[in-house]
């Protein structure tokens, strides 16, 4: 646990030295959410019916810079050789990263909250604590598989189109159920749905986070 | 037994897909509900199974591969994926011939299709990702781990006419379909079967083939001094 802390205050310092990228990474959340309402039109109700999908494509399009990235680094000049020589398990490593790219898409998604609701003109507050788990847990069902995937890519020529080509397919479900769940939030929940697909959400979450935790070593080792 | 018994499974199979189809078409009875355009299931239904047993054969290579590190697992892993990939191509193509007749549409978003569709680009993907690795090492690697994964989805395609409301129809079985149908059914699928089971044999010798050729390949002679440009 304290290697895990460790990786992840470590990259809590790479990003705070590069404070520049995380606004600028927050800049393309807001240029999506606003392009997706331009695409849409003025169309007020369409906006609010729709508010919930736009906020997690812009996520979902955030992820893939920041997922890119966070491989990349360790790769370059070797860094993760000098990683795996300390006695860090490679899980670990997996977990810390993991954890700080989930970090990050929180920070992302909580950045996205006020903009829709000015951008789309809906209210959370009545369920903001479903919200935030909806966050929560769909920030962290990206974050695992797209940990590993940056893994994999990372030292590959085609890394920028292999990523969201590998990655998406697989986070159809987590985007489908963190969707789901943020849409009745807005839109209202008269049958109580919200709750089975945040357990929906955390089900996949539990899958990507174990499997990818023990795929994690041999890709690194590759 | 000889090494090219993979032609006449491939031969078996493919009389077994023409008589199937043969009984299907002009034997056995018109679906209840859908009539002659229902006769589509003896090769829309093998397709779907054989498919999903070529992706299971899959998985079990690229576990086989990882534990192993062997080059005959990460090629039968090239090859099942690549026949799974057909067969889950053709699966779409004929589910949308006859999804526009019956549902009016060539395509819905209803949860067996969409998840169908998913498993096309995750198999895809493994493909991609081997094409971009050059090292034989780290491509069986790279793509065990992308094929276990990928993998995750195919329980989720079979159970989702049961998890979700869908317009797919339900689970089939003897006692939910005519007896006139079974046989033409089991016998397509068999044939399916039999024809897969050739072309992943026959793609996986070829795959062997490169990949020992790769691994006996002599590595490029280091340069006697370091290139200059004269100016």
């Amino acid at each position: 646990m304290t290697a895990v802390l460790q990786i992840l205050w470590k990259d809590a310092l790479i990003e705070w030295t590069a404070r520049s990228r995380t606004v600028s990474l927050l800049s393309f959340a807001y240029t999506i959410l606003l392009l997706f309402a331009f695409a849409v039109g003025a169309d007020a109700d369409t906006l609010r019916r729709h508010a919930g999908a736009y906020m997690w494509m812009s996520i979902l399009l955030c992820s893939t810079l920041l997922l890119e990235r966070t491989m990349r680094i360790e790769f370059e000049a070797g860094a993760i050789e000098r990683l795996l020589l300390t006695p860090v398990p490679p899980a670990a490593l997996f977990y810390g990263k993991a954890l700080s790219n989930s970090v990050q898409l929180w920070v992302v998604g909580a950045f996205t909250i006020p903009l829709v609701v000015v951008i789309c003109d809906v209210s959370f507050v009545e369920h903001a604590l479903w919200l935030l788990a909806a966050v929560a847990l769909g920030g962290a069902g990206l974050a695992a598989p797209g940990t590993l995937y940056s893994a994999m890519t990372a030292r590959l020529a085609g890394r920028q189109l292999l990523l969201p080509l590998m990655l998406f397919p697989l986070i159809v479900p987590v985007l489908v159920a963190a969707v789901k769940t943020t849409s009745l939030v807005i839109l209202g929940d008269p049958m109580d749905q919200a709750g089975s697909w945040l357990v929906l959400l955390a089900c996949f979450n539990l899958v990507y986070w174990s499997l990818c935790g023990v795929l994690f070593g041999r890709v690194v080792d590759a | 037994m000889s090494k090219r018994w993979e032609s006449w499974t491939g031969l078996v199979g493919l009389a077994l897909i023409v008589g199937g189809h043969y009984v299907g078409l002009f034997v056995a009875p018109p679906e209840a509900m859908m009539g002659d355009v229902g006769r589509i299931l003896y090769a829309h239904v093998p397709t779907a199974w054989v498919g999903l047993v070529a992706y299971l054969a899959a998985f079990i290579a690229a576990i086989g591969a990882m534990v192993t590190g062997r080059a005959t697992w990460d090629a039968l892993v090239e090859a099942t994926v690549e026949v799974g990939l057909l067969l889950n191509v053709l699966l779409l193509i004929q589910g949308s011939v006859w999804a526009k007749p019956t549902w009016g549409v060539y395509w819905t978003w209803d949860p067996r299709l969409t998840t169908s569709a998913i498993m096309v680009v995750s198999f895809g993907a493994v493909l991609a990702l081997r094409r971009q690795i050059d090292d034989p090492v780290r491509r069986l690697t790279l793509s065990s781990v992308a094929t276990i994964i990928a993998f995750v989805n195919v329980p989720v395609v079979y159970m989702s006419v049961r998890w979700w409301r869908t317009i797919h129809q339900d689970f089939s079985s003897p006692e939910t379909v005519s007896s006139a149908m079974v046989t033409p059914l089991r016998t397509a699928a068999f044939g399916m079967l039999f024809l897969a089971t050739s072309f992943v044999v026959r793609r996986w010798r070829l795959g062997l083939k490169a990949l020992e050729a790769e691994f006996e390949a002599p590595d490029l002679p280091e340069p006697v001094a370091p290139l200059r440009i004269e100016e």
